[in-house]
């Protein structure tokens, strides 16, 4: 559990293996690719990777001709970037024709830190999450990111993998399944579940590991496959428990919170609190201070699991 | 301000950009430094300002378009008298007022949120419409970064302004060669500039945007021109004035720590001394 890595070294180290593997993989960038860690492909396959230069929505429209015409082109810039400038691209020239583009955006939400709420993506998630064909991916580790960076050449259609700029404890190991459009139960407990993503993964089953010390049981659910949901492993554990807390590092409006909200209030209804960035804006910080004032930490989950406990008493 | 004193200016606005890095821990010094002599000459000669009334309606705007440079603004506004340059020392910091990159609401002095390339050059013109709709004298003034040209809002922004005749807008060009993955010519070339610029309908001026001199020409030259928006082309070093730093793309987003920054601080100091 000491071992650390951020989710973007994973997505830079997995392009590598994928590029031997697949000569159909083609990386592009806008100015970004030390920072996404696209440069280690970019000196490894220097043909098939592409800097855009500092225009991202050229970068998205571009990777659609890419994909048009059989390759399989990885798109990676700052997640604010990529689905914000770059939103209308995304929409009409991949998401639209169902073209096999992979979005792979890098530092989102506030752990980007210091440079402060113009590059930081709190909404990405529920940007992507409308759109109709995208699937949203929001690993929580090294292994994880691997795993569904894989997933998305395997997947036939546009993929926004959402990763982060700050080093993550490794949750997982290479027995670890992943697959779209699946929940991973992580812990189980009786009382109350927390589904998380991302970041939010480990601070949840540090925070399941406290609640359990003053006795209350919790089942922690990784839902990394925000779209598709996996509406069926979080019913089933809707009806195990009396209340449930989402987290996740994005505002809570239209991410991983609503889509928890959408499946309980259709299927399961139960009494819920959504953790993440309460329609605000974040700032320049540090990045774990910055989880601290936003209230993404162990202690507001404890909190939350109580409140929604409370909720179920009423 | 004389050109000397204007000199003097600059070299304080440059070691507070490297004094405010450090506790900072991250920013971006090279982008910063490059444009230390334009916004002093803005900032202490051209612009019609008053620091006591940041809101004044009649004051001139300036748009840091490539807002990554947040450092250089910050220590002109400081220097001006908005904020108290201890506040440089709070830069980036969780609960300070210096945001990483320039926020009007919070920031005294700043009159647009920048951060996202390409965006600010929109805003100064519609700032300047503004300014023609209510038949005010103020100009708007946006610094633009050679990267961030190849962001296609930039050529929107710059054939409208031709359009709508901005003879109030100034745009200036801090053409450095350099932005993150490499050299502009390397990542995404944008040559011939001077052409494309006039062929898009502005009037274009090239200059050392070293030499104030040359710039509060240039400046003065943009006043005269009517009818059409101006651009100056302002050739400079990324990092200009601390030597481990010029040229360096490495230096686009690296922090120096204590030791680095004593070192440009010592050598900024005797640049200074030699100004007499
Ligand atoms: C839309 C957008 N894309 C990417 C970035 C990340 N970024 C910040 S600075 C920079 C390079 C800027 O180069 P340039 O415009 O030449 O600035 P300078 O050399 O003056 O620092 C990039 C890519 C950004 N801020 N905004
Ligand atoms: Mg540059």
């Amino acid at each position: 559990m000491a071992e650390k890595q951020a989710t973007r070294e994973a997505y830079g180290k997995a392009l590598i293996a994928l590029g031997a593997e697949n000569p159909n993989i083609v990386v592009l960038d806008a100015d970004l690719s030390k920072s996404t860690k696209t440069a280690e492909f970019a000196k490894t396959y220097p043909e098939r990777f592409l800097n855009m230069g500092i225009a991202e929505q050229n970068m998205m429209g571009t990777a659609a001709g890419l994909a048009a015409s059989g390759k399989i082109p990885f798109a990676s810039t700052f997640a604010v970037f990529a689905t914000g400038r770059a939103f209308e691209q995304i929409r009409n020239s991949i998401a639209y024709p169902k073209l096999n583009v992979k979005i792979a955006a890098t530092h989102a939400g506030i752990t980007v830190g210091e440079d402060g709420a113009t590059h930081q993506a709190i909404e990405d998630v529920a940007i992507m999450r409308a759109l109709p064909n995208m699937t949203v991916l929001v690993p929580a580790d090294g292994v994880e990111t691997r795993l569904a960076i894989f997933a998305a050449v395997k997947h036939q259609g546009p993929v926004y993998i959402r990763m982060g700029r700050l080093e993550l404890p490794v949750l997982f190991d290479e027995n670890y399944h992943f697959q779209i459009g699946k929940a991973n139960i992580l812990r189980k407990g009786r009382d109350a579940a927390i589904v998380a993503n991302g970041v939010m993964v480990a601070i949840a089953l540090e925070a399941a590991e406290a609640l359990a010390q003053e006795g209350i049981s919790v089942t922690v659910v990784n839902a990394a496959s925000v779209k598709p949901f996996d509406k069926e492993t979080l019913t089933l554990v809707a009806k195990e428990v009396k209340a449930v807390v989402t987290a996740e590092e994005h505002t809570v409006i239209g991410g991983l919170g609503s889509a928890v909200a959408e499946v309980l209030a259709e299927e399961w209804p139960l009494p819920l609190v959504r953790v993440g960035l309460q329609d605000t804006f974040g700032e320049s910080g540090r990045p774990y201070e910055l989880l601290e004032k936003y209230g993404l930490t162990e202690e507001r989950l404890v909190v939350a699991v109580k409140q929604a406990l409370s909720k179920a008493d009423r | 301000m004389n050109v000397i004193d204007l000199k003097r200016m600059a070299n304080q606005i440059r070691q507070d950009i490297i004094t405010m890095l450090v506790p900072a821990k991250s920013g971006h010094p090279g982008g910063s430094l490059s444009a230390a002599d334009i916004l002093t000459v803005l900032y202490f000669q051209e612009m019609r300002i008053r620091p006591d009334k940041p809101h004044w309606e009649e004051r001139d705007r300036f748009v840091l378009s490539k807002g990554h440079a947040a450092p250089v603004l910050y220590a002109a506004l400081a220097e001006k008298g908005y904020f108290p340059k201890e506040e440089l020392l709070g830069l980036r910091q969780t609960g300070r007022m210096l945001q990483g990159h320039p926020d009007m609401k919070g920031i005294p002095g700043v009159d647009m949120s920048t951060g996202s390339l390409g965006q600010g050059f929109s805003a100064a013109n519609g700032m300047a419409l503004a300014g023609k709709m209510d038949g005010k004298d103020y100009r708007v003034y946006a610094l633009l970064g050679d990267g961030e040209l190849a962001e296609g809002q930039v050529w929107e922004a710059a054939m409208a302004a031709a359009h709508f005749k901005l003879d109030n807008l100034t745009a200036i060009l801090d053409f450095n060669g350099l932005q993150i993955d490499g050299t502009t010519d390397e990542v995404m070339s944008s040559a011939p500039l001077p052409d494309k610029w006039r062929a898009f309908g502005w009037h274009v001026i090239e200059l050392d945007g070293h030499d104030i001199e040359a710039l509060l020409k240039g400046f003065d030259e943009a006043h005269r021109v009517k009818g059409r928006p101006t651009i100056l082309i302002a050739k400079t070093v990324k990092g200009k004035g601390v030597s481990f730093m010029e040229n360096a793309v490495g230096w686009h987003g690296n922090a120096p720590n204590a030791e680095q920054a004593e070192q440009a601080l010592k050598a900024l100091r005797e640049e200074v001394a030699q100004l007499g």
